[in-house]
């Protein structure tokens, strides 16, 4: 065989197994999502029909859904600055000597690693009204305990310290490699020219590590329409769809009410999110590389 | 004391408080597992010890099931990403051919949209299979995975191509070329990738709730989850036991090669 044509051939051959597995489970779901999201379900017998932007109209006239959004919104912007200070904060305290350093570092980590069904699991009890941790505290210092998860005002917010509490160590590395990636002879400059600490970081370190922010805030969004499940164990969307967040109310609308016509169209509406999301990141880095 | 050297100690004390804040939910997991269930709300120096809770939850649920479902899940899992991708990756870094570069395109759209929202159809495709809850049916959405494909394809091309062209040279095909330079060269990066991929299926939970049940295919996060629900009525002390059975052979992994997980989480983040 010639050789310009087998290597073409090689190529494609290789590719091929994955090539399958990505059709089947990434690209077609995608098309699949959008068509079935223009039909409504079948009913009794009777094949599905195409009823065209109905679904949609639903979605706009559905008040869940803009809870849910809205949730998703609280949660990201609630979480993902805390998060982030944190997460350099420990990064910036990890990378220095100091006695114990070991167990500071693993200590920070560690929730990262466990899986989110078991951190769940040991929160719950902290919640727990009347016993739980918060209300032993609570209780200590004279104050009425309160239903944590099962009150609309207090409930979204104990699922948002959970995943404070589980992203911070794992932002922490990437601030951690970006920290000890950092040009030496800034770091000396800075101490020659005497330079306190903190200003050194809000002018020096904080500027630099502007890469690896970007890079963790949008990882962090793309992880709201995905780890969901604390949400299971802890309050189930509830109380009054206070903790409901939009790839929850899609597992409900799919595999509780069996709606599968208005899971295609919550599936529509996250992928659009997430590659909205993935366009701005694009263009916040290109934008990034022009004075850098 | 010079004032550098205070903040310095300040500062220490701070990530020391820090830590503490931060181990302090699975801390006090363990002393509620460890402790008869009374204790779980008494702090008590003096309480004892027992594995009772241990015992009652191990036969409450069938965790060594939901274990060996896990172990078949994550392996099966990673084992499969490790081919599809190497083929895909060495495709991309060492072939030219027609189309690759749309074909690199349509694989970010992954990276983007993960099998986790696209759950729907993929959980008809399943039906259409007769692959509902079977363990391939969790595995297979993800074993064509983006991430793995950039991560190798990266390495690869950071290979010295004199090295191929010498195996070429030899006589060597495409395959023995892969296998004898390719992957021999990147061996730190498929420890990365395998430590992160295992610990992210062992993690997870919402394509396995979602395609499975029954006790043969539910893996540990499921089982747990049913274990562990409020309407169960099961007490604390022995919810604590089966979540730290069930993180366990993670946990320990994790703080025996501390290093390693940090670097491959590091090295797979940054790519």
């Amino acid at each position: 065989m010639n050789p310009k044509i087998a290597r073409h051939v090689y190529g494609w051959l290789l590719f091929t197994p994955a090539a399958i597995f990505f059709i089947l489970f990434t690209h077609y779901p995608i098309v699949r999502s959008c068509f079935l999201s223009l039909f409504s379900n079948s009913r009794g017998g009777r094949p599905p029909e195409f009823v065209g932007l109905e679904n949609y109209h639903y979605l706009i006239d559905d008040p869940i859904f803009w809870q849910a959004l809205k949730n998703n919104l609280i949660y990201a912007f609630g979480t993902i600055p805390v998060t982030i200070c944190l997460a350099m904060l420990m990064a910036v305290w990890v990378n220095r000597q100091m006695a114990g350093r070991a167990f500071v570092r693993a200590a920070y980590f560690t929730p990262t690693i466990l899986p989110m069904i078991a951190i769940a699991n040991i929160w719950l009890f902290f919640y727990t009204p009347g016993i739980g941790l918060f209300d032993n505290i609570l209780q200590y210092f004279g104050y009425p305990g309160r239903n944590w998860l099962g009150n609309p005002d207090t409930a979204l917010a104990c699922l948002m310290v959970i995943a404070v509490w589980k992203d911070a160590g794992f932002f922490m590395i990437f601030y951690l490699a970006a920290l000890q990636g950092l040009p030496k002879d800034v770091i000396e400059a800075g101490r020659i020219e005497g330079a306190g600490r903190f200003y050194f970081f809000r002018r020096v370190t904080f500027p630099l590590l502007m890469p690896t922010t970007v890079f963790v805030v949008f990882n962090a969004l793309i992880n709201t329409f995905r780890i969901i499940d604390h949400i299971f164990i802890l309050t189930k969307g509830g109380p009054d769809n206070a903790t409901e967040l939009l790839l929850y109310y899609l597992f409900q609308t799919a595999f509780e009410f069996w709606d599968t016509a208005y899971a295609a169209v919550l599936t529509v509406v996250i992928m659009t999110i997430l590659m909205t999301l993935a366009l701005a990141q694009f263009k916040v880095l290109e934008r990034r590389t022009h004075y850098q | 004391m010079e004032p550098s050297a205070f903040w310095h100690r300040i500062e220490t004390l701070a990530a020391w408080l820090l830590a503490l804040i931060w181990a302090a939910p699975l801390l006090y997991a363990f002393w509620a597992a460890f402790h008869p269930p009374h204790y779980a709300v008494h702090f008590s120096l003096t309480a004892p010890l027992t594995l009772a809770n241990f015992v009652e939850a191990w036969q409450t649920a069938p965790f060594a099931r939901y274990f060996l479902n896990t172990i078949l899940y994550t392996t099966t899992t990673t084992a499969l990403q490790f081919v599809l991708c190497t083929l895909a990756a060495y495709s991309f870094a060492c072939y030219d051919w027609k189309g690759r570069d749309i074909a690199f395109a349509l694989i970010l759209i992954q990276l983007m949209v993960m099998p986790d929202q696209l759950l729907v159809v993929n959980y008809q495709t399943m039906t259409a299979l007769k692959l509902v809850d079977s363990i391939p049916a969790i595995s297979l959405p993800y074993i064509a995975s983006a991430f793995g494909v950039f991560l190798l394809r990266q390495n690869f091309k950071q290979v010295p191509i004199a090295l191929a062209e010498a195996a070429r040279v030899e006589g060597a095909g495409p395959l023995t070329i892969l296998m004898k330079v390719y992957v021999p060269l990147s061996k730190s990066v498929y420890l990365a990738y395998g430590l992160v991929s295992v610990s992210w299926h062992w993690n997870n939970f919402l394509w396995p709730l979602v395609i499975t049940n029954s006790v043969t295919t539910r893996p540990i996060t499921v089982g747990l989850s049913i274990f562990g629900s409020p309407e169960n009525g099961v007490n604390f002390a022995i919810v604590s036991a089966g979540t730290l059975m069930s993180v366990a052979p993670l946990l320990v992994g994790f703080l025996l090669f501390q290093r390693q997980f940090v670097q491959s989480f590091m090295r797979a983040g940054i790519k």
